[in-house]
């Protein structure tokens, strides 16, 4: 066992992984002798040196094309980017090339490939280096979208990625970075496409991800004192998406709620909650709610960004008032 | 009717074609590539013309883009690749494509929206891929590709094979930012790369001049990247093939990347849909008047070889195009058996349990 935190749990994921394949390289800004800007790449460098673990320029497409060519000839990479809003500037490379390309061809290239990327808010640096983008993966045909909660879940999970023979962009919170859990010894892989039940409960079903999983448990602890059992799910996965955990989970609960850092709309929840509407409508005893972020840019100011994302206070209110609206009390 | 050239491209000062150099003739190219070449040029040609005729009967659909007097190019080039070197070309891609041995039935079946396609039918026009033969795709959106060829001259790098990809664009894509960040990051990698603009004068219906800060666009951009301009005619095979050649073994010997800009012209417009009325008339005369297969022809009648054996070639490549067209024509229009097929690596689209 070893304590590792969130951002130590991304380099002892990648070196695992690049111990096992020497074949597997990785390119970013700043991952090098600077060790990332978040410090998730510390060591790699001296580990595997500088032809494996590639400083680049300052050139997002450059970056993610350089890591689509290199995939689809054979040699499997993960790829950085440094801030998930920086997806906008090099889009095209993964929404009309990577995941496209495949397809396009009926299957004569592959893109066993990870596009890692700093993702969410929390930490107060404004609209354009806090957004919550994996819904904006997600509704890209041709990519697996996972976004891990816990340093352990960020070691399986990127493993699971990492072997995967698509293209995975896998989202590490910013807000995460400090959070630290014992890691069991060993080689660690995960499975793509599976949510995780954190908290077994029978009121409602709370599916949430990366940073809201932990305000998730945490508001369920608070409804748990008012007599509200809360089942709490980590959906960590997008694309794939384990549907079957949520639908059982809400069969057994009747209610559904969705705690997101999206901006509201076209969010990952409404996804998931046509999916139980479509699917699990007789099971529902009431509304399937949304918890999300208002549909604005992320404010800078601590106090302005704290009232913007779904808080504990939010989840818990919102889920009591539902809870008692629906009973009726 | 305009007078001002503002407003009427085809007012413009004519922008004319080099003089054919007649030293090419004595060029240490063997007779053998040259004949293949003259071959190619045609099959390109003849890939090309039976696109638009099949266009005009409304079996190609959407759009195509022809590379109809601009053959020379993927044809010195062709010539100069060995097989298990990668080419990365634009939605302009059908002679690239044919000049790395894309099967030319597959290829108008792909055209025609046909499951005997190269890619099923869910490619298109602008898409043609061959992998098998070092044809990585065809790219419809400018620029990214030469980022993609990066990536893979830089995985024969790091395999330590001796291949080399070879991004071809037109003179449009150089004001496109992925253009800057791919010669940039090919250049400090060292990669095995060769960016080759074919420099048709116009960026779609618009002359390059007009909205690019330096001319000629790319030989123009070149010291920006501590690379050597090279400015070529593409329209003469033999001064395409030659070029290629060095630059292909410079990038081979771990020399470096090179960036080539071949001029050269459109017979037709941007696309099916454009006539290309822009162009001045006596541009037009006189490019058609610098058409690679009549240069090539002239070449090789100079060098001694027979007109027969010349018409022979020309006769064969006729019948490859017939046969090509029959062979896409009997297709079959692809069903639902193949909608939902190879977005992912398990051949299937399955996102969720």
């Amino acid at each position: 066992m070893a304590e590792l935190t969130y951002r130590e749990a991304v380099a002892y994921g990648i070196a695992q992984e690049m111990r096992r394949d020497p074949a597997l390289v990785m390119l970013g800004e700043d991952i090098g002798p600077a060790g990332g800007v978040f410090k998730t790449t510390v060591g790699l460098i001296d580990e595997f040196g500088p032809e494996r673990v590639r400083d680049t320029p300052i050139s997002e497409q450059a970056i993610l094309g350089a890591a689509m060519g290199a995939a689809m000839t054979g040699v499997p990479v993960i790829a950085e980017v440094m801030f998930s809003d920086f997806f906008a500037v090099c889009w095209d490379i993964v929404a009309n090339q990577i995941a496209k390309s495949r397809y396009m061809t009926d299957g004569q290239v592959s893109f066993p490939m990870v596009i890692r990327t700093a993702n969410g808010g929390g930490v107060r640096f404004g609209a354009q280096h806090s957004q919550s983008v994996e819904n904006w993966a997600m509704m890209i045909p041709g990519l697996k979208v996972v976004a891990p909660s816990t340093p352990q879940d960020v070691v399986g999970l990127l493993a699971a990625a990492i072997r995967d023979p698509d293209p995975v962009v896998f989202f590490e919170h910013k807000a995460l970075m400090g959070t630290k859990a014992e890691i069991p010894d060993g080689e660690i892989v995960d499975e793509l496409g599976t949510a995780k039940v954190l908290r077994e409960g029978s009121d409602v079903t709370i599916a949430a991800l990366a940073l809201m999983v932990p305000r998730a448990l945490e508001a369920a602890e608070r409804l748990a004192a008012d007599g509200i059992s809360a089942e709490v799910i980590d959906v960590r996965s997008l694309v794939p998406l384990d549907t079957r955990s949520l639908l059982d989970s809400v069969a057994k609960t009747g209610r559904f709620f969705t705690v997101e850092e999206n901006p509201r709309l076209c969010g990952w929840g409404a996804e998931l909650v046509s999916i139980v509407s479509d699917e699990a409508f007789w099971n529902l005893d009431g509304p399937s709610v949304r918890i999300t972020t208002p549909h604005i840019p992320l404010p800078a100011a601590a106090s302005l960004e704290d009232l913007a994302l779904p808080s504990v206070d939010r989840i818990y209110e919102t889920v009591f008032k539902s809870v008692d609206r629906g009973s009726g009390a | 009717m305009p007078t001002d050239p503002r407003y009427d491209y085809a007012l413009r000062e004519p922008r004319l074609p080099p003089a054919v150099d007649h030293s090419l003739a004595d060029a240490p190219i063997d007779l053998d590539v040259r004949l293949e070449m003259y071959r190619t040029l045609h099959r390109l040609r003849g890939f090309g013309k039976r696109a638009h005729d099949l266009f005009l009967q409304n079996l190609v659909k959407g759009t195509t883009h022809l590379s109809l007097g601009m053959e020379a190019v993927a044809t010195g080039f062709g010539a100069a690749m060995r097989p298990h070197d990668y080419s990365f070309a634009t939605y302009r891609g059908h002679a690239h494509s044919l000049a790395r041995g894309m099967d030319p039935g597959a290829a108008m079946a792909e055209l025609l929206g046909r499951e005997n396609g190269v890619l099923g039918g869910k490619g298109g026009s602008m898409h043609l891929t061959d992998a098998a033969k070092g044809m990585m795709g065809s790219y419809a959106i400018i620029g990214a590709h030469l980022c993609i060829a990066n990536g893979a001259a830089w995985s024969a790098q790091m395999r330590g094979t001796d291949q080399v990809a070879v991004a071809f664009f037109g003179d449009g894509t150089t004001n496109i930012g992925a253009f800057h960040e791919a010669l940039n990051m090919a250049k400090v990698w060292n990669l095995p790369v060769v960016f080759v603009c074919e420099n048709n004068l116009y960026m779609e219906y618009t002359p390059i001049d007009i909205v690019t800060a330096v001319d000629p666009p790319v030989a123009g951009r070149a010291s920006a990247y501590g690379l050597e301009q090279i400015l070529i005619d593409g329209n003469d095979p033999d001064r395409v093939y030659l070029t290629a050649s060095e630059a292909i073994g410079k990038a081979r010997s771990e020399g470096g990347p090179s960036l080539i800009e071949a001029v050269t012209y459109r017979s037709g417009g941007h696309s099916r849909a454009d006539p290309g009325k822009y162009r001045p008339a006596e541009e037009v005369g006189a490019w058609a008047e610098h058409d690679p297969i009549p240069l090539y022809h002239a070449r090789l009648l100079s060098l001694g070889v027979a007109e027969d054996r010349l018409e022979a070639i020309q006769e064969e490549v006729a019948e490859v195009i017939d046969s090509a067209t029959h062979v896409a024509m009997a297709g079959a229009e692809p069903g639902e058996a193949s909608l939902m097929t190879q977005l992912y690596a398990d051949g299937g689209s399955r996102w969720r349990n």
